[in-house]
């Protein structure tokens, strides 16, 4: 087992500035700043780096990208708020000067003159840690001016967000960083690189992303790809969730591993020795795994093939007593909540999935609500919508990604729990309409398991 | 301009202009694409997603929305395909599943672009069987504009109006996903002047403007298109009535003048139209009451005070005071009749709270489309916000594009003070310092196209003042062209038909033109008469024996209360034509009704020059005339024929015998040409097109601007007319027809040298300008706009408050060399220090008991009343 982004999970002060001095803390920084800026981007790129925000980016290609102009902004998304995710707070809140340090190498890579850290609304304890950790930081030397005596000057600004899942997508938290109403910007531009914050060029990355930009530093990049296998080069924190016996965050060398070793043997196995029935495998706008699919390594192209993502690693478990109706309604009036109302599919057409997903449940569904279900899928995302294959029923996988007819991918994301339940489960789905209730006799809003 | 570019919608090869949306240029193209949330004057959002298309890719076709996507040469795209035809069926799916469906009362049912395009483009029926979502309904965003929360379609057309158009960000969206709705912050009504455009732009009948609700269904109605007359703007408007009703108006998009919006004083003050107090009789004083008589009794009484004035006191002896609320040809009657019949030159249609005939018309002019262009923009008038609403939305855009720099000279803080480079403060009767200040001068330095907006920022000092900055500014920048800035509806095109002492209809001086429009007119006066202030100051002192009021309220309007009522007092005979009674109509001996706007056809002027046509919609109440008719029967009276016969008659008279207005014949008014308004001094015969009425079921949905991506066109009056380039009126007339025609009138300004007396520390400088809502006429009998004059207050910085131990709200007493008035006073930090405000003619006692007309400034003092 490689420790590189959680080396610090068990040092209890590693939140301090002292703690994290001790354990070779600011030394990539310091390392950074004896190279020059192309150094550093090559380093990274050499990494075969990937954003751990959800879409995968590669990290180095996306700082390339960055258009010419002054100012330039660094941004980190610590927005997490996709279902199942919870490693950036963990990152935030145990070892927040290491978020720190990786955002100030990334505005030393693209010659950024500024960095905002976007902290999720509802996160008070990382809040807390990293504005204290800002505050012996700037003390330090460590930001603002002339940092370590290198003569290279940059500002952190902390920002706490005021609690929308969609501020999770970058252009959304632009504008929120703005002052405005987090509404996703259209596309183009698609990359913030060109106009970003204030329409100047900026990087956004995730908290993990730049979690990791230290030990790359201090390390080499070319000794970070050595690590994992396939697309998946490096280590990756995996937060798993649901009935497991040891649900929790785990880095791991994901392309060397499949998501047998990491639930049945990392995570501890289903809870009660439990049969598994479905999985997501990353972050619940990834369409859903099962049973049959998990000797699929965790590597972002037999992944994808599947017909889903590794998204932000977030792998939530179903066991067999789990309502598949039910788990997916839950996901879907996660996002039709969420939806920022900007475009019509979303915010109309997941607030309608979900109510007749809530009556299926409730045992007031029809016959036709299902090939309803589907069509108000298609309106949100037309074409084939992408799934996992089915060996029982000789469905062929629909490699993911979708398209849209939505701004952003919140959209979508209200079908895929949906959709992914539906076209595997459907006799469960039928069985709710014949029954005229739920078989598990888990009516929602009770909470607990009859 | 850029060569086109070609791109094809549906099979069809259509020409683009490079950069713009793929829905304009597919509109254009012939192809309407079905849109919630794109407009064309506005930002596009991408949000209502009714837009897709299918634009070809190098990964095969994609959906896209159309208004978001620049065109591309060579773009392929497909409107009718299946899975655009799928997008489209979902969307509007989706954006019934909430909506109430209740469109047998609402008001939009009929002209409603959800109905619509449900209609063309939408599913048969709802697959949606749950409980629709509630909201309270409605709710009033301000005390214009209702709105239903459960018929919005989220498309942020009101929001994005208010935001970017208006700069009023007030309305916003809240809460989000399926509770997404538009909303006021809390305690923070939609309090915009403005705000009635959003209830326009509304795609839904989700905003409602209190007038129109319930009032009528779209298919009753009968619309004329016409021109606004609330203020001197002259926006374009589809004037809509039903059973003889006016009950709306509605912006219509004339790209040089209001590009399809309109203020809410000009939007809805049409209920004064309506309003219950309209004379429909004439009226003569019996003892100390007015009371109704036939027209032939009240026109014998009028004619008998005129012809014994003219006959014992002679000519001079007589007075027309008014004409701004006049269509043109109701202007050239009057002015006509006064010449001619009563042969007296004391006319004057401004209440002395404008700017000398001379100076509006002499200087050289410019368009508002040139103010847009400018180098440099300088205001020297009021508030355009409180005056030319619709002006100030133009001049604010171009402002925040950086098109144009504005520097501002100005008393107190305006709204555009916010968008001015340089903003300067001056005490009144000192403009022409702010212009030779070193922040001024630094940008008028290189400035090559400086455009003056010149108006009256104060009434509380003296036009002198103006009149000395416009000098100081051309002395500095010798090639400035102006803008009027005077707010009286058709003031301008009453002061074009000559209604001002030594002022010959088609802007010639009485010099100039008296042998010209002699020959037609028969004998006319040989010396310019008076002015308003001197006309009732001759009244005052008993030399004035029949005074006519042409819809004039010297005592609400004009600067000196006190003169204007001993005036009243002494006037001999006064001849009220008017629509209502108004305070000075109350003191008439005489009470003509008139015909109000939307009753009577015609033409008028906007403050460029641009004249464009009035329809008549309703009748008018009673046996209410036109003014001109008016004058005719009044000059037959008298035992003179002026000659006049009907509208169209005098429109091509005016073309043939005023030299600026030659070639504006009622046929090119009427022509398709003539649809934006005919740039008087500029224009020419046109070929005659079909004119573009509009169908009576016709929405005058803001259409796209013909010329977006591009600089604006400056008149869209004809391909052949050359640029309007300034003072090039008088050349371009020559070639109409033989007759030696006059100069037009110019004027150089030239400083006045009046010293502008020092102020003594007890004093405070009075300023005093209009606010939009006031006591005037219209905005009282208007019973949606009458509550929402502010009422009168002085206002003086919290510093003075303190220092004449006065604090915020109390009553205080306002003492001038004329008089004194009790109104509360209010702290105010955007007033500079050593100024009291008090907006003029608010409800109660005001500025106008106080000002000193015939000084440079006014001087007041505070004080408590305990």
């Amino acid at each position: 087992m490689v420790s590189i982004v959680f080396a610090r999970m068990e040092q209890q002060d590693a939140h301090t500035l002292d703690g994290y001095t001790r354990s070779e803390g600011y030394s990539g920084l310091r390392k950074a700043l004896s190279m020059t800026p192309e150094a550093v981007l090559e380093d990274v790129k050499a990494s075969q780096l990937a954003g751990r925000g959800g879409a995968g980016f590669a990290t180095g290609q996306k700082w390339s990208l960055i258009a010419e102009g002054f100012p330039r902004y660094v941004v980190v998304n610590g927005d997490e708020s996709e279902p199942g995710t919870f490693k950036d707070r963990q990152l935030m809140e145990r070892d927040p000067h290491q978020v720190i340090e990786g955002s100030l190498i990334t505005a030393y890579a693209v010659r950024a003159t500024r960095v905002f850290l976007y902290i999720r609304g509802e996160m008070a304890l990382a809040q807390e840690r990293v504005g204290q950790a800002l505050v012996d930081a700037y003390a330090g030397g460590y930001v603002g001016a002339d940092i370590m005596g290198s003569g290279w000057s940059c500002d952190v600004v902390l920002h706490h967000g005021a609690g929308a899942y969609v501020v999770g997508e970058e252009t959304a938290l632009l504008e929120s960083l703005e002052g405005k109403r987090a509404f996703p910007r259209i596309k183009p531009p698609f990359y913030p690189a060109a106009k970003g914050l204030y329409l100047q060029p900026t990087i956004v990355n995730n908290v993990e992303t730049v979690s990791t930009l230290p030990w790359i530093i201090r390390n080499t990049g070319e000794t970070y790809a050595t690590y994992g296998a396939g697309r998946a080069p490096g280590t990756r924190i995996m937060c798993v969730s649901g009935h497991v016996k040891k649900p929790g965050n785990y880095e791991v060398e994901a392309g060397k591993i499949t998501f047998r070793d990491l639930i049945y043997d990392i995570a501890g196995g289903i809870r009660d020795d439990k049969e598994l029935k479905a999985f997501v495998p990353g972050g619940g706008s990834a369409p859903w795994l099962f049973p049959d699919h998990l000797d699929l390594p965790l590597d972002p192209g037999p992944v994808g093939a599947e017909g889903t993502m590794l998204g932000s690693g977030a792998v939530v478990v179903m066991d067999e007593t789990t309502c598949m109706v039910r788990a997916a309604w839950n996901l879907v009036r996660f996002y039709s909540h969420e939806s920022c109302g900007q475009c019509t599919p979303c915010r109309e057409g997941g607030n309608w999935l979900e109510k007749i997903m809530y009556r299926i449940e409730n045992g007031n569904g029809r016959p036709e609500d299902l090939d309803l279900l589907l069509d108000v899928g298609e309106t949100i995302a037309p074409g084939p919508f992408p799934h996992a294959s089915n060996k029982a029923t000789g469905l062929e996988a629909v490699p993911f990604p979708y398209k849209m007819t939505t701004i952003c991918f919140v959209g979508p994301s209200a079908v895929v729990p949906m959709h992914s339940a539906l076209t595997r489960f459907r006799d469960e789905f039928e069985e709710h309409i014949r029954l005229g209730a739920c078989p598990h006799r888990v009516a929602v809003g009770s909470g607990v398991h009859a | 301009m850029t060569e086109p570019i070609h791109i094809t919608v549906d099979g069809k090869e259509i020409e683009a202009r490079p950069g713009e949306p793929l829905i304009a240029a597919a509109e254009r193209g012939g192809t309407y694409i079905p849109r919630f949330c794109y407009h064309p004057r506005m930002r596009p959002v991408g949000m209502c997603r009714m837009c897709l298309v299918e634009v070809v890719g190098p990964r095969g076709p994609m959906l896209q929305p159309s208004c978001m996507v620049p065109v591309a040469d060579g773009m392929e795209v497909n409107t009718e395909t299946p899975s655009v035809k799928r997008a489209q069926d979902g969307m509007l799916e989706l954006l019934l599943i909430n909506h109430p469906l209740d469109c047998p009362v609402c008001d939009k049912g009929g002209e409603c672009p959800l109905q619509d395009q449900t209609l063309a483009f939408g599913p048969g029926e709802s697959r949606f069987v749950e409980e629709k979502r509630h909201w309270e309904k409605p709710i009033y965003l301000s005390p214009l504009v209702a709105l239903d929360r459960e018929r919005c379609v989220q498309c942020d057309r009101c929001t994005r109006f208010a935001g970017e158009i208006a700069g009023d960000p007030l309305i916003s969206f809240m809460n989000r996903g399926a509770h997404t709705e538009v909303n006021t912050f809390p305690d923070d009504p939609f309090a915009s002047y403005f705000s009635g455009n959003t209830v326009q732009l509304c795609p839904v009948g989700a905003l409602t403007a209190k007038p129109y609700r319930f009032k009528a269904r779209p298919w009753d109605l009968d619309q004329v298109e016409s021109t606004c007359t609330s203020c001197s703007v002259g926006c374009r408007v589809a004037v809509q009535s039903s059973s003889d009703r006016l009950v709306r108006k509605l912006g219509v998009d004339v790209d040089a003048v209001n590009q399809g919006w309109l203020c809410d004083k000009g939007r809805f003050d049409f209920e004064a139209v309506n309003s219950d107090e309209r004379l429909g009789t004439p009226q003569v004083r019996t003892g100390d009451s007015l009371a109704e008589t036939s027209w032939g009794a009240a026109l014998r009484k009028a004619a008998d005070a005129l012809q014994g004035a003219k006959e014992r006191h002679g000519a001079a002896s007589i007075a027309v005071l008014g004409g701004a609320r006049l269509t043109n040809e109701d202007a050239y009657a009057w002015s006509k009749l006064a010449r001619t019949v009563l042969g007296t030159d004391n006319v004057d249609a401004q209440l002395g709270d404008g700017l000398p005939a001379e100076v509006v018309l002499g200087l050289p002019r410019a368009t508002i489309d040139d103010a847009n262009r400018a180098d440099v923009l300088v205001l020297l008038t009021a508030d355009i916000k409180e005056e030319l609403p619709v002006l100030y939305l133009r001049l604010r855009q171009s402002a925040i594009d950086k098109r144009v720099r504005v520097v501002e000279v100005s008393p107190v803080e305006t709204a555009m003070t916010a968008y001015a480079e340089v903003s300067v403060r001056s005490l009144p009767g000192e403009l022409a310092a702010g212009i030779q200040s070193n922040k001024a001068k630094a940008v008028l330095k290189d400035a090559e196209k400086v455009v003056c907006i010149l108006g009256r920022p104060t009434l509380a000092e003296s036009a002198d003042a103006v009149i000395d900055a416009a000098a100081a500014l051309l002395a500095q920048a010798p090639n400035t062209t102006f803008l009027s800035g005077l707010r009286r509806s058709n003031v301008h095109g009453a002061l074009d038909m000559g209604l001002a002492p030594g002022v010959l209809p088609g802007r010639v001086s009485l010099a100039d033109g008296r042998e010209f429009l002699g020959a037609t007119w028969g004998e006319l006066p040989v010396e310019p008469g008076l002015d308003a202030t001197g006309i009732l100051t001759a009244a005052a002192e008993g030399r004035i024996q029949a005074l006519v009021l042409l819809g004039a309220d010297p005592l609400a309007d004009f600067a000196d209360r006190d003169l204007a009522r001993r005036a009243l007092a002494g006037a001999g005979t006064v001849i009220a034509v008017d629509a209502f009674l108004n305070e000075s109509a109350r003191h008439a001996d005489v009470v003509l009704p008139a015909a109000m706007w939307g009753e009577k056809p015609g033409s008028t002027t906007n403050l460029e020059g641009r004249v464009s046509r009035l329809n008549q919609k309703i009748t008018p109440p009673g046996t209410a005339h036109a003014d001109w008719m008016i004058a005719v029967e009044l000059a037959d009276f008298l035992g003179a024929d002026l000659g006049l016969t009907s509208v169209e008659q005098i429109t091509d008279e005016i073309a043939d015998l005023a030299p600026a207005y030659a070639g504006i014949t009622a046929r090119a008014l009427s022509s398709t040409i003539g649809f934006d308004g005919l740039l008087a001094g500029e224009a020419k015969e046109q070929p005659h097109t079909a004119p573009p009425t509009m169908g009576p079921a016709e929405s005058p949905e803001i259409i796209a601007p013909d010329n977006q991506g591009e600089a604006p066109s400056g008149t869209n009056i004809a391909p052949e007319t050359p640029d309007p380039a300034h003072g090039s009126a008088s050349e371009q007339t020559d070639d109409i027809d033989d007759v030696e025609r006059p100069q037009l009138l110019r004027f150089t300004p030239a400083s006045s040298g009046r010293e502008v007396p020092a102020i003594d520390g007890y004093s405070l400088r009075l300023v005093s300008a209009h606010k939009l809502y006031d006591a005037g006429t219209l905005v009282q009998r208007a019973p949606s706009l009458a509550p929402l004059a502010p009422g009168g207050a002085v206002r003086v910085n919290p510093t003075d408050l303190e220092r004449l131990g006065l604090t915020n709200g109390d009553s205080v007493r306002v003492t001038s060399s004329r008089g004194a008035i009790t109104i509360p006073a209010e702290a105010d930090v955007s007033v500079p220090k050593g100024i009291a405000v008090i907006s003029f003619d608010q409800p109660g006692p005001g500025a106008a008991d106080l000002i000193d007309t015939a000084s440079m400034i006014t001087d007041v003092r505070l004080e408590t009343l305990s």
